[in-house]
């Protein structure tokens, strides 16, 4: 109903699509079976209530939670080059990765703590071990790990407790992958469509995009002839990045769509070139100083510039109950036959 | 990670029943860890008898003391309260269709109603239009609110343990313990809890945990005048429906249909299910809700591979001599 008059110069008042769609109009797709009438646009229409989503997005604030993807990224991945760097006598490289290792650990602490509801309880976090909870695991993961990257950070920068901080390093690198392919867990484990879809390939995007993070700090902060392996990582990761985000768009069907839209649209497509360009430049940079710099800093805008397109994406798919309606009728009609 | 760690983990390894991630569980409270626990109780929303009063909204914001949740027209029908959230644990939606009901549904509109050749198409298939073949309106109304799933994907991702399993098989969150993480927000396949503004945490239905402590109905399923919310033990309620809908699609309404009764659904079946009158979507519902954490071992596995794919990448990375 939609509150209007009718009088006698017509329809006053009228508030067009404010009806609530009809079984007869609403569309389904078994209708394109050539029972009943034909829909208009047979792909598009679906049945909702008031157009309303049927989930409830995500609260979360993109800087504080893109933002802590992307820091851990770059923490987890750090901790490797770290570790390479102490181990095949890289000390430059190995001092920069841990310094970043510990700084970008504790600015996303901060941005977790930041995004809760009530800081002041954010040790609620560690009176369970619940492994049904990745944000559970999580927290656990970063407790341990945390602590671990400061260590070998203090170590490094003073020179003391050597064996201390090697076994510091070396225990950071074993947690560091974790840290940085937990949160593709963190996303997929909601109803959000776009985050759930891509579970099987969004942890292989957010390992390829921590390792370009990683090799790009160190692009950006060792001088040039300590960054092979930094180089290496960062065309691999590269490769591995946008090939894992290329098959999840292709495997996801419709709930890709959101990733090639609104704001995600553009972040994704500035990360594909940056992570591509900044990778390319490393490769080609050499021992030359001001492309490896520039090709870091690409590395490092682009692996955040994903995962903010990451997130934006999630919550866009959220909101439109498109996402959510037509994949589940999908699977129903498959089912039934 | 398997479902039976995460089981060992959530009971402490007291309980004989193993913690499942999907499927069906005949014993939801059992395999939280409660001994001997009470029949698990729910909600039937039998949405065809429903008027739309909202005393069901109205008697659950009383009685837990949920606060104002907006005030505003949405020019929606009669529907301004939009949805379930943080601050709304009932929700009557409200839905006018104009269609071919073939003059089996009386609708809103009386103006030029031949009564007798209504009558004469009473006995048509319900989907045919009128004889005339003019459409017509009807009214569905529903008041929705928490499934209390069977697998509750808000209580599976909970970092905390606030949301927890009653000894009545309900979900509910202590607020004491609530950090106001929002994980169970996106989690929820129904888009039911929601994180309270200014105040930070989740809420939701609680089932009136408070009322089914000292033996009383939950305070929506005691104002509702005409029985569309049914309060029961599960299995009681079944049954009641599955007669309901037999009795109705006797009389020739054959879209009735029940949704979330099953414990076959990818929730392993809602503690609150319905009786609907058309797609669930209509209604705003998903139509085949899953409970995200049932891929969830496989998502662990994904991320040890792809954590183990990073560590062999930067591995190549050194692979080769120090320069």
């Amino acid at each position: 109903m939609t509150g209007s008059d009718v009088t006698r110069d017509g329809v006053q008042g009228a508030r067009p699509g404010r009806d609530a769609p009809t079984a007869a109009h609403a569309g389904r797709r078994r209708r394109r079976r050539g029972r009943g009438e034909q829909p208009m646009v047979p792909d598009a229409e679906f049945s909702s209530y008031y157009g309303k989503p049927v989930l409830n997005r995500p609260n979360w604030a993109a800087l504080d939670i893109a933002g802590y993807l992307w820091l851990g990224g770059l923490a987890g991945a750090s901790s490797l080059l770290a570790a390479g760097g102490h181990a095949r006598g890289r000390p430059a490289l190995a001092r920069t990765a841990k310094l970043g290792a510990a700084g970008a650990v504790s600015l996303s602490l901060g941005a977790l703590v930041h995004d809760l509801g009530r800081p002041s309880r954010f040790l609620n976090m560690l009176r369970v071990f619940k492994p049904t909870s990745p944000m559970n695991v999580g927290s656990w993961l970063l407790a341990g790990y945390a602590p671990l990257t400061m260590a070998a950070a203090a170590a490094d920068v003073s020179g003391r407790f050597r064996p201390a901080g090697s076994a510091a390093t070396a225990a950071a690198s074993v947690l560091g992958p974790a840290v940085a392919t937990y949160t593709a867990v963190l996303l997929s484990d909601t109803a959000v469509p776009s985050w759930h879809e891509g579970y099987r390939e969004l942890p292989f995007v957010f390992a390829g995009s921590a390792a370009t993070a990683a090799a790009g700090l160190a692009l950006a902060g060792v001088p040039s002839a300590q960054t092979g392996p930094a180089r290496r990582t960062a065309v691999l990761g590269a490769a591995l990045e946008l090939g894992a985000f290329r098959l999840m768009k292709r495997r996801m069907g419709m709930v890709s769509e959101p990733f090639e839209q609104g704001r995600a649209r553009g972040l994704l497509h500035a990360a594909e070139t940056l992570t591509a360009g900044g990778a390319a430049l490393a490769a080609v940079a050499g021992r030359r100083r001001a492309p490896a710099a520039l090709a870091g800093a690409a590395l490092l805008t682009g692996s955040a510039a994903l995962r903010f397109g990451v997130f934006h994406a999630g919550v866009a798919s959220a909101e439109d109950p498109r996402y959510t309606v037509v994949p589940q009728r999908e699977r129903l009609e498959d089912g039934a036959g | 990670m398997t479902e039976k760690s995460a089981g060992a983990a959530r009971t402490g390894g007291r309980a004989k029943h193993a913690y499942r991630l999907s499927g069906p569980e005949p014993d939801v409270a059992a395999a939280a860890g409660h001994h001997d626990p009470p029949p698990r109780v729910g909600f039937f929303t039998d949405t065809s008898v429903c008027i739309g009063c909202k005393a069901c909204e109205v008697a659950c914001k009383e009685w837990n003391a949920v606060p104002e949740d907006g005030l505003l027209l949405t020019g929606m029908s009669y529907d301004n309260t939009q949805g379930l959230g943080a601050d709304t644990w009932r929700h009557v939606a409200f839905i006018e269709q104009r269609g071919p009901f073939g003059g089996r549904e009386p609708g809103a509109g009386h103006e030029d109603v031949d009564v007798f050749a209504a009558a004469r198409g009473l006995g048509a298939p319900p989907s045919s239009p009128g004889p005339d073949g003019r459409t017509e309106l009807r009214w569905l109304m529903a008041s929705d609110v928490c499934k209390h799933c069977t697998h509750a994907a808000c209580l599976d991702v909970c970092p905390t343990g606030s949301l927890f399993r009653t000894e009545f098989g309900t979900v509910v969150v202590q607020e004491d313990i609530c950090n106001g993480c929002g994980y169970c927000v996106p989690a929820c396949p129904y888009g039911v809890i929601d994180q309270r503004e200014g105040d930070g945490r989740a809420w939701k239905c609680t089932l009136c945990y408070d009322r089914l402590g000292v033996g009383m109905e939950p305070a929506c399923a005691k104002a509702c005048p005409t029985d569309s919310i049914q309060f029961g033990p599960l299995e009681e309620l079944r049954e009641r429906a599955a007669s309901r809908v037999a009795r109705l699609h006797a009389a020739g309404v054959t879209d009735a249909r029940l949704y979330g009764e099953s414990p076959d659904d990818g929730v392993g079946g809602d503690g609150a299910f319905f009786l609907l009158l058309d797609e669930p979507e209509v209604y705003g519902l998903p139509p085949d809700p899953v409970v995200t954490t049932r891929d969830l071992p496989s998502m662990w596995r994904h991320a040890a591979m792809a954590a183990a794919s990073l560590a062999a990448l930067a591995v190549a990375g050194f692979a080769r001599r120090p320069r």
